[in-house]
């Protein structure tokens, strides 16, 4: 199996990291065991699975406006090149913002709900998908391009058969690298204000001085963040099933 | 086209061209590398206006509107997210065809061109000479007037080089598609024009214009030695052009 190293590298490390609590007789509220933390989980699991709600559901919409709106955006940019040249900057800048400034801004202007979330999430994944398309559509081969409109299409018609299909492996890559930062992006937006979420478990349990809880967290969003991924590669593989073609010939 | 001259940017690509094909014709342009040919093809597909001189069809100007030529790249240019049979179709697509009756068009014509089985699958599955002719079909396929062959055997070995050239040839005498060719390639010039041109290295001017008048089918058998002398001739026309005498 091709997934065995990974597995073994894995097992390996948390089984060290047992050892070395369990002979060194560090207090579990500085580093706990790992078993203590799979405990914790076990104990809490109706607390976790409550605050895993909000925060999936923040990540996914905050995700879907910001591709939707990275979509249509990246079409007008193909289509008017003076408009990328204009708001380009713009969107640039708008990634060198420190979200640890801008998250408590965000609340402070739109409250505990899920605006604040929905907006910083979009911030953090706008730009990754925005330039994934726009690159993607410049990739595509210029004789196919040169080919179409000897036949007489419109730049539209080029557009939809042509760059649009080419954009896609592009969409695809952005898409699992940007779901992976909306995750951690909505996490971090709960964890400056919210009611509910995994951000505010995290919160919370760093208060009460409760490492093996915090880590309990940490180790549910993880696995979300795999889940999501997942999703998306095999969406990818569903919706693309071209770029496998020839390769088992 | 009629004493056509092209610059682009400081560099005069086309010098003054003259040349015409007649119906159901095969003409053949031959010239250096960097000669000018590619420039040829976007004047006649509209990418680019001639800057000198106009080009006719049937003694009116050309008009721009992309229903005078079907076009074939040099690489075979198959969306590799499209089946054959849906790369086949997309000129019939681009004319408003409906996709059904695009494909009903289209399938009876895969025998023909050894696609036969090959419909459903992806371009990344097909060899090099299929692709080849797969674009080939796509280019007949639109029945435009004159079909425009960029190097269409180029970037094929040798060997399947000479399999689709003797299968082309076959095809053309059965269909007798008007064909203008572009190519390096002396001997496919030979053994499937019925004219051929000469074109001079940059700015290019027709330096040579030659009928051939071999037999067909040339391919398979000896070529006569007429035929033989005439490649020889323009072989040596062409190496002049390079400025590099063997």
């Amino acid at each position: 199996m091709r997934g065995l190293p990974a597995l073994a590298s894995v097992a390996g490390a948390i089984l060290l990291w047992e050892i070395y609590v369990r002979l060194s007789g560090i207090s579990p509220l500085v580093l706990p065991a790992p078993s203590r933390v799979i405990e914790q989980m076990g104990v809490n699991r109706a607390l976790l699975w409550e605050n895993t709600l909000p925060t999936l559901s923040a990540t996914l919409t905050g995700f879907a406006f910001s591709v939707s709106i990275a979509f249509a955006l990246s079409v007008a940019l193909d289509f008017l090149p003076k408009l990328r040249r204009a708001l380009f900057p713009i969107f640039v800048v708008s990634q060198t913002l420190p979200l640890v400034a801008i998250a408590p801004l965000a609340v402070l202007w739109f409250g505990f709900g899920l605006t604040p979330k929905i907006l910083l999430v979009a911030l953090v994944t706008f730009f990754p998908m925005l330039v994934a398309l726009v690159d993607g559509y410049e990739s595509t081969d210029p004789e196919i391009e040169t080919l179409m409109r000897s036949m007489g299409a419109s730049r539209w018609k080029v557009f939809r058969a042509a760059r649009f299909p080419s954009a896609m492996p592009y969409f695809f890559a952005g898409l699992r690298i940007s779901i992976t930062y909306a995750v951690v992006a909505a996490i971090f937006s709960e964890y400056v204000g919210a009611r509910a979420g995994l951000g505010i478990v995290i919160l919370n349990a760093k208060n009460s001085f409760r490492p093996d809880l915090m880590l309990a967290a940490v180790v549910v969003s993880s696995t979300l963040t795999l889940v999501l991924f997942g999703v998306s590669a095999l969406l990818q593989r569903a919706l693309l099933r071209w770029r496998e073609a020839g390769q088992t010939r | 086209m009629r004493n056509v001259g092209v610059t682009l940017g400081e560099t005069a690509v086309l010098d003054d061209v003259s040349l015409h094909v007649g119906q159901g014709e095969f003409v053949s342009i031959l010239g250096p590398s960097g000669a000018g040919k590619s420039t040829l093809f976007r004047l006649l597909t509209g990418a680019l206006a001639p800057d000198r001189g106009e080009i006719l069809r049937d003694g009116a100007p050309l008009k721009r509107d992309g229903q005078t030529f079907a076009f074939m790249p040099q690489r075979d240019a198959l969306m590799p997210w499209r089946r054959i049979i849906d790369n086949v179709i997309l000129g019939l697509e681009v004319q408003g065809v409906p996709r059904a009756e695009a494909r009903a068009r289209a399938l009876p014509l895969f025998a023909e061109f050894g696609l036969e089985g090959f419909e459903q699958r992806y371009p990344a599955e097909l060899s090099g000479g299929m692709r080849q002719r797969a674009a080939l079909l796509r280019t007949v396929i639109q029945a435009r007037p004159i079909q425009l062959l960029d190097e269409p055997f180029g970037a094929l070995d040798a060997l399947t080089r000479a399999q689709m050239q003797r299968w082309l040839e076959d095809r053309w005498r059965a269909a007798r598609w008007t064909t203008l060719l572009v190519t390096h390639d002396v001997r496919e010039a030979v053994a499937l024009s019925d004219r051929i041109y000469v074109l001079s290295r940059r700015p290019a001017r027709v330096i040579s214009e030659v009928v051939v008048r071999a037999p067909r089918p040339r391919l398979g058998a000896p070529l006569p030695d007429e035929a033989r002398a005439l490649e020889e001739d323009l072989l040596n026309t062409l190496l002049s052009q390079t400025g590099e005498r063997p």
